[in-house]
């Protein structure tokens, strides 16, 4: 459906270098990457509202980039909602069909979905000005899909909304796509909605795209440094390798599999590390005693540095455990995890 | 002035603060009501009756008209590129449609008879074309449009940047064209500081004297006639003109605050 070849754009301190993206139809491919990664920027190329300085884009088969925005048929949805404010709700929704030949009657039952799916019918004599964040991305959403885009391209689209409003839009989300033939694209930088709506992703770092594949294969096996420390694992080490052993500061660790490339890097998840006093017999192929160096409070959980030896791991444990064990600074204890666990690359 | 804070702690500061506040207003306002007290209601009923009065009351208003008019053409595709772009020298670019607003009045004047006169190319071809800038209404018109285009573009220029380029991008994803976006989007959303910068423009080009002496001393407008009623005749038989051309002026003034104030009320 969407085919990127070889896309590089310049935009002052920007850039996009070398692009290479293939999203199917009706897709939900979300793009993830740090602030400043060129997420917005490569949505804004798509959509023909950037300059691109080389490289080509293909909606269906089509090379679109020398089509106006308005010829491309892409949707497009901010962060901040961009609603018109000097019309009503329903004109905001309807503001695409001045421009687009559609079926009257095709239109009608069109614009009665969405309304049903996105529980606006209560808003559209309203001016936009006082609603809710999560009312005025529903309507955002409405008004982009009015018009049948073949692409969706939604830019954050939840990152300023309220908890309670977060989780309504993204419901919303899911039943638009699963109900329409319309390719969604999404950029954000919240797991959650990665994992809840996507199927496949993109980790863009510096203009770079640096890892495609099914969001789970992202999360358990991070393809570089940067995508490691990016989707939250915290224990990432540069390691020698032996069949399937890592070695690193003095460490051997066992792997579930044998490395090809000689030296690189073991990443192992702060929750798949487990925190005991004693020794554990268990299935645990690794197992090291440290010393706690630091108890950080996150809220729900305390996050645990425990060094052993010239390492340091990150793991995270409940409140309740924290007590249960009678864990404090500079005590001892022992760090454990599964062969399975250590993610190397 | 308002003083509505009670918990202000009124030391030294405050009082000289206020006493400032005082001395301006009474510097602004008591030349004014002056002026306004001075001539008899006779005196303004005859004044307005002398048809070179009402002539070159009538003259500013429409040559200041035109002037903002012609910056509303010719200044609002430029407000609206500044605004959305930036490119190489743009700071030069508005720097020199800042630079009419710090030339001295009487120096416009000649300098735009300097290219519009014969010894210049530009006056030649004019000539020949058969517009005369010296002593006629486009002469007027021109330094008028000199002295006031800054107004209108930085108005203008200010109510388009406060329209979010975003806007425009859902608009034209949503099928639009640049010109059906900028008719149904930007224009409702930025025309009151379009309005406001009219306004402006021509509040600034119905007090220009200086420039307009240099190229016209007739026909004559409102300004020039004042000047040479005060030199003739004395102080009372320019003030009844004053006062009329002031009154004109505030008319100006006044809408421009309820628009703007209206639009501060809205956001």
């Amino acid at each position: 459906m969407i085919s990127i070849k070889g896309l590089n754009i310049e935009l002052r301190d920007f850039h996009l270098r070398d692009i290479n993206l293939d999203v199917a139809q009706n897709e939900f491919f979300i793009l993830m990457g740090p602030t400043g990664a060129g997420k917005t920027l490569l949505l804004e190329a798509i959509a023909g509202l950037a300059p691109v300085k080389s490289g080509k884009i293909f909606i269906g088969g089509n090379d679109i980039i020398g089509l106006p925005p308005e010829k491309r048929g892409i949707g497009i949805v901010y962060q901040d909602y961009a609603l018109f404010p000097h019309l009503s709700v329903k004109e905001n929704i309807l503001y695409g069909l001045n421009f687009h030949k559609a079926d009257k009657k095709e239109a009608q039952q069109r614009l009665a979905q969405l309304i049903e799916t996105l529980d606006l019918f209560h808003l559209l004599h309203r001016r936009p000005a006082n609603l809710s964040g999560g009312e005025k991305q529903r309507i955002s959403l409405a008004r982009a899909l009015m018009v049948d885009p073949a692409v969706l391209l939604l830019d954050e689209p939840l990152s300023a909304l309220d908890p309670q409003f977060k989780a309504d839009v993204r419901a919303a989300l899911k039943r638009l796509h699963e109900t329409s033939r319309t390719t969604f694209l999404m950029v954000t930088h919240d797991f959650t909605d990665a994992l809840s709506l996507g199927g496949r992703a993109a980790v863009m770092h510096n203009g770079l795209i640096e890892q495609v594949g099914a969001i789970e294969e992202i999360f358990k096996r991070p393809a570089s440094a940067f995508v490691a420390g990016f989707v939250g694992m915290k224990n990432l080490f540069p390691a020698e390798f032996s069949k399937n052993k890592a070695t690193f500061s003095g460490l051997e660790i066992e792997l579930a599999g044998a490395p090809t490339n000689g030296h690189g890097y073991i990443a192992i998840r702060p929750e798949d590390i487990v925190i005991s006093r004693q020794i554990l017999s268990s299935s645990m192929r690794n197992s090291f005693r440290g010393v706690v160096a630091g108890i950080l409070d996150q809220g729900f959980y305390y996050e645990l540095r425990v060094q052993t030896q010239e390492v340091s791991f990150t793991s995270i444990i409940t409140k309740s455990s924290l007590i249960e064990l009678g864990i404090q600074e500079s005590a001892d204890v022992v760090v454990s995890f599964k062969a399975s666990a250590v993610h190397f690359f | 002035m308002m003083l509505t804070r009670r918990t202000i702690t009124r030391g030294p500061f405050f009082w000289l603060s206020v006493s400032s506040g005082i001395v301006i207003m009474a510097f602004i306002l008591l030349p004014l009501i002056q002026l306004f007290v001075a001539p008899s209601v006779e005196m303004l009923r005859v004044s307005i009756q002398d048809k070179d009065v009402a002539h070159s009351i009538w003259l500013s208003i429409y040559t200041a008209a035109l002037a903002a008019l012609i910056s509303f053409f010719f200044g609002t595709p430029l407000a609206y590129l500044l605004a959305r772009h930036d490119f190489k020298g743009k700071r030069i670019v508005e720097g020199i449609i800042d630079l009419p607003i710090a030339i001295p009045h009487p120096v416009v004047g000649i300098a735009i008879l300097g290219v519009a006169g014969k010894n210049h190319v530009f006056g030649q071809l004019l000539a020949e074309l058969g517009i005369r800038v010296m002593g006629s209404v486009t002469g007027i018109v021109t330094v008028l449009t000199f002295v006031a285009l800054p107004f209108y573009l930085d108005a203008a220029k200010a109510g388009f940047e406060a329209v979010s380029p975003r806007l425009e991008k859902v608009s034209r994803s949503l099928g639009a064209s640049m010109f059906s976006t900028f008719f149904r989007i930007t224009f409702p959303l930025a025309w009151r500081s379009m309005l406001v910068g009219l306004i402006m423009s021509s509040a600034r080009a119905i007090g220009e004297f200086g420039a307009v002496v240099i190229v016209a001393y007739h026909p004559m407008i409102a300004p020039v006639l004042i000047y040479e009623r005060f030199e003739a005749y004395g102080l009372k038989y320019s003030q009844p003109v004053a006062v009329w051309l002031v009154l004109i002026s505030l008319i100006l003034f006044f809408l421009l605050r309820i628009l703007t104030l209206r639009k501060t009320v809205e956001q």
